[in-house]
């Protein structure tokens, strides 16, 4: 069919929406609550346009095209309509941009600025409502909220999780959890991905920057840090450099720069876990235990099992996240070898994840009352305490990492994203069942966006099923599924955020999704040139065994590597 | 607490419901416990396989559920147009003062509780207030605190004898 936008003839689908076709022509229409790849809400009313012949104003995000529509996206009318919306919104929304950690990512105050708001025109008494900063992952401002409903779609139809809604009726509502409960007796799974679609700074991360700038202070402190594979391919965004530059090299040195002791890569600690997990997987096929198995390096999704599924725990791999594991490694092996008290080192990490910052404070992940991990930095984090340093990624040369843990083979790197921990275990698993490699190690059926993955694969005489799924309501999907009776699957890699850590609550506010697909590509790219391409042969991991461990589900690995998970209470699961 | 049995014996009567019998549930629920409690809204949510925080938007969105049994002395005020006319807001706002709660929640001691009615169906008495039953006529915000007060000094002798 045709229509016309701003005069020009222009093509469109039946059934599309206007802000669809709006988008493909290149015409900019501004959006608060709409969701790509969802179904519109309509709700916000930003993204209204003019139709010749309709008295009122319509909402592209929800109208379909049809034939012959004369539209117009920037008449008087329409830049009138949607400045008063933005007027209207700031009308109960407080004034401290300044100091608001959402800057400069908040839509709404580009929108202000778009729309030439120069002052506050409807003055509207607000009833200041509590902070919610009860999670140690998220917190809440809810007089920042504009109730564009965001943050209660993703928590429920991406995450299926739902432990947020609208709260009571007309100007006295609110997002809250059930029975107006605080966030962390709830059942929120700590993954972020509500903070990453806020418009606003209603929803942020809990900031852990002071405690760090503090040890980093600290003469008698001694201060290392971890960063996770996808932190690489992600950092480069916040300096404005293009999505998926590979900054690992110059993020090196700006730890070093900053005063960090030793600087030491996640992905070497999956490297571990594959040893360890790849090994789990071996033991419990030979052996009969529990299958499928399921991955446990995404916190949000153990606590997820806890929570809704706790009939399904001995499922989960008992291994510890990557996190997990070089945190214990580091308060133990490390300090040891560097004749350094554990309780003298600060052991940082930095994470694309919120849940992590939950994961930390889990009381089975430390010993003596000292927990293995002191403070957890999401992306954005580490960018803020950058530029607090008045550090430039561009203006910086690559330095290498801190041994013992700063060698990885590219079957870690690959855990930043969905797919990758699952194409990881099967190269190490498939030469520990069979004792040879994995003929082709690139395993294209579990690479790429989509949420749920699929592939069958022989290793040796198992004709093994393996998925990897990414959103916890694609999990949800697996998991009814499974207790429903089915039995294909053998492995099954399940990450929080649907595409993988790249994804992560703790990311670089993206715009669109292109920024992520980048990511993904980084990580696949660096697996593609590089010759460490399996856990197995990391030198520095074997060592570490050698040396320390012992072998692979030993006892030395039991106590320090793996973990065990219980049935977790919330006041909105009964 | 309210006694699981009452919430069971109301999801007996709705064995198959789906989530679009969300409300008659709580309505059935409130009449047989005088209020949603957290644990009537969390058997609600998993018999209708919804989550709470679902059950508790809803519930909140209406006026009609409470979330506290009602005190002794239910106090309705008339917020319709005639009474709203009348001066109502102002009664509302001294029966909130008098009392130390909001509309839609009880006092701590158990006396009193406040609930916000849409129309009382008595626009020629208004503005009109029903405590317990019983209609108060071209009510004003002094006249309701009196009654409240006297209420309260009945209450207090009774508990003192």
């Amino acid at each position: 069919m045709k229509l016309t936008v701003n005069g020009k003839s222009v093509e469109a689908q039946a059934g599309e929406t206007l802000l669809n076709v709006l988008k493909r022509e290149g015409v900019h229409v501004p959006t608060l609550c709409h969701m790509e790849g969802m179904l519109p809400s309509g709700a916000c009313r930003i993204c209204v346009v003019e139709v010749e012949g309709q008295a009122n104003l319509i909402p592209s995000c929800s109208y379909p095209a049809a034939e012959g529509m004369k539209i117009l996206t920037n008449s008087p009318r329409v830049i009138n309509a949607r400045k008063t919306v933005v007027e209207l919104l700031l009308g109960s929304h407080p004034d401290d941009c300044l100091y608001c950690a959402k800057q400069p990512a908040c839509d709404l105050n580009k929108l202000s600025r778009d729309y030439n708001v120069t002052s506050r025109r409807f003055p509207v008494q607000r009833k200041k409502k509590p902070l919610d900063i009860s999670s140690p992952s998220i917190s809440r401002d809810p007089d920042k909220c504009i109730l564009c409903g965001k943050c209660v779609r993703v928590c429920e139809e991406i995450q299926s999780v739902a432990c947020i809604d609208f709260v009571k009726r007309g100007s006295d509502s609110f997002i809250g959890c059930a029975f107006d409960s605080s966030l962390n007796v709830s059942s929120c799974v700590n993954c972020g991905q509500c903070i990453n679609v806020c418009p606003t700074g209603a929803l942020m991360e809990t900031s852990g920057i002071e405690p760090v700038t503090e040890a980093l202070a600290d003469k008698n402190r001694y201060v290392v840090v971890q960063h996770a594979p996808a932190i690489s391919v992600s950092l480069a965004e916040e300096f404005g450099l293009p999505a998926g530059t590979d900054v690992n090299g110059v993020m090196t040195a700006a730890f070093r720069k900053m005063g960090f002791k030793a600087v030491f890569d996640t992905s070497f600690a999956a490297d571990l876990t594959i040893m360890e997990e790849a090994s789990e997987l071996a033991h419990r096929v030979k052996n009969g235990g529990v299958l499928p198995m399921m991955t446990s390096c995404s916190p949000g999704w153990i606590k997820f099992v806890e929570t809704f599924y706790p009939e399904m725990l001995p499922h989960l791999s008992t291994c510890k996240s990557p996190q997990q594991m070089l945190g214990a490694m580091i308060k133990t092996y490390y300090a040891k070898k560097q004749g350094i008290s554990p309780g003298k080192i600060f052991s940082v990490s930095v994470m694309p994840c919120t849940a992590k910052k939950f994961e930390v404070t889990r009381p089975e992940m430390g010993r003596a009352g000292n927990p293995d991990i002191d403070a957890v930095l999401t992306t954005r984090e580490l960018a803020q305490l950058l530029r607090l340093h008045g550090l430039d990624l561009k203006k910086l040369q690559p330095e290498e990492p801190d041994l013992p843990f700063g060698d990885r083979s590219t079957a870690g790197k690959l855990f930043g994203a969905s797919g990758g921990v699952m194409e990881a275990a099967l190269r190490t698993a498939h030469f520990l069942l069979t004792g040879k490699e994995l003929g082709n190690l690139k395993v294209e059926a579990v690479r790429g966006q989509n949420g749920v993955k699929e592939a069958k694969l022989k290793i040796g005489a198992l004709e093994a099923g393996v998925a990897a799924v990414s959103g916890l309501g694609n999990a949800r999907k697996l998991l009814e599924e499974i207790k429903n009776g089915r039995k294909d699957l053998h492995f099954i890699e399940v990450m929080t955020c649907p595409g993988g850590c790249i994804n992560g609550g703790g990311q670089p506010f993206a715009r669109n999704k292109a920024a992520v697909v980048e990511r993904m590509k980084a990580l696949y790219a660096i697996d593609a040139q590089e010759k460490l391409r399996v856990s197995h042969n990391n030198k520095a991991v074997q060592q570490l065994y050698k040396d320390f461990l012992g072998k692979p589900l030993g006892e030395k690995s039991h106590t320090l590597l793996h973990t065990k998970y219980t049935k977790r209470k919330a006041a909105d699961v009964g | 607490m309210s006694s699981p049995s009452k919430v069971d014996k109301v999801l007996e009567r709705h064995s198959f419901a789906k989530r679009d019998k969300l409300i008659p549930i709580l309505q059935e629920v409130q009449a047989e416990d005088g209020y949603i409690s957290k644990a009537a809204a969390l058997r609600v949510a998993k018999h209708l396989n919804i989550p709470a925080s679902k059950v508790y938007g809803v519930a909140t969105f209406y006026n009609q559920f409470r979330f506290k049994p009602v005190g002794k002395h239910h106090i309705l005020i008339c917020r319709g147009t005639a009474c709203h006319v009348k001066g109502s807001a102002g009664v509302l706002k001294m029966c909130e003062e008098v009392l130390g709660i909001t509309a839609g929640d009880t006092t701590r001691d158990g006396l009193f509780s406040i609930e916000v009615v849409a129309c009382i169906g008595a626009c020629g008495l208004a503005p009109v207030v029903s405590i317990n039953g019983e209609f108060h006529a071209k009510i004003t915000p002094d006249k309701l605190r009196k009654l409240v007060e006297d209420i309260r000094k009945t209450e207090n002798s009774n508990a003192a004898k």
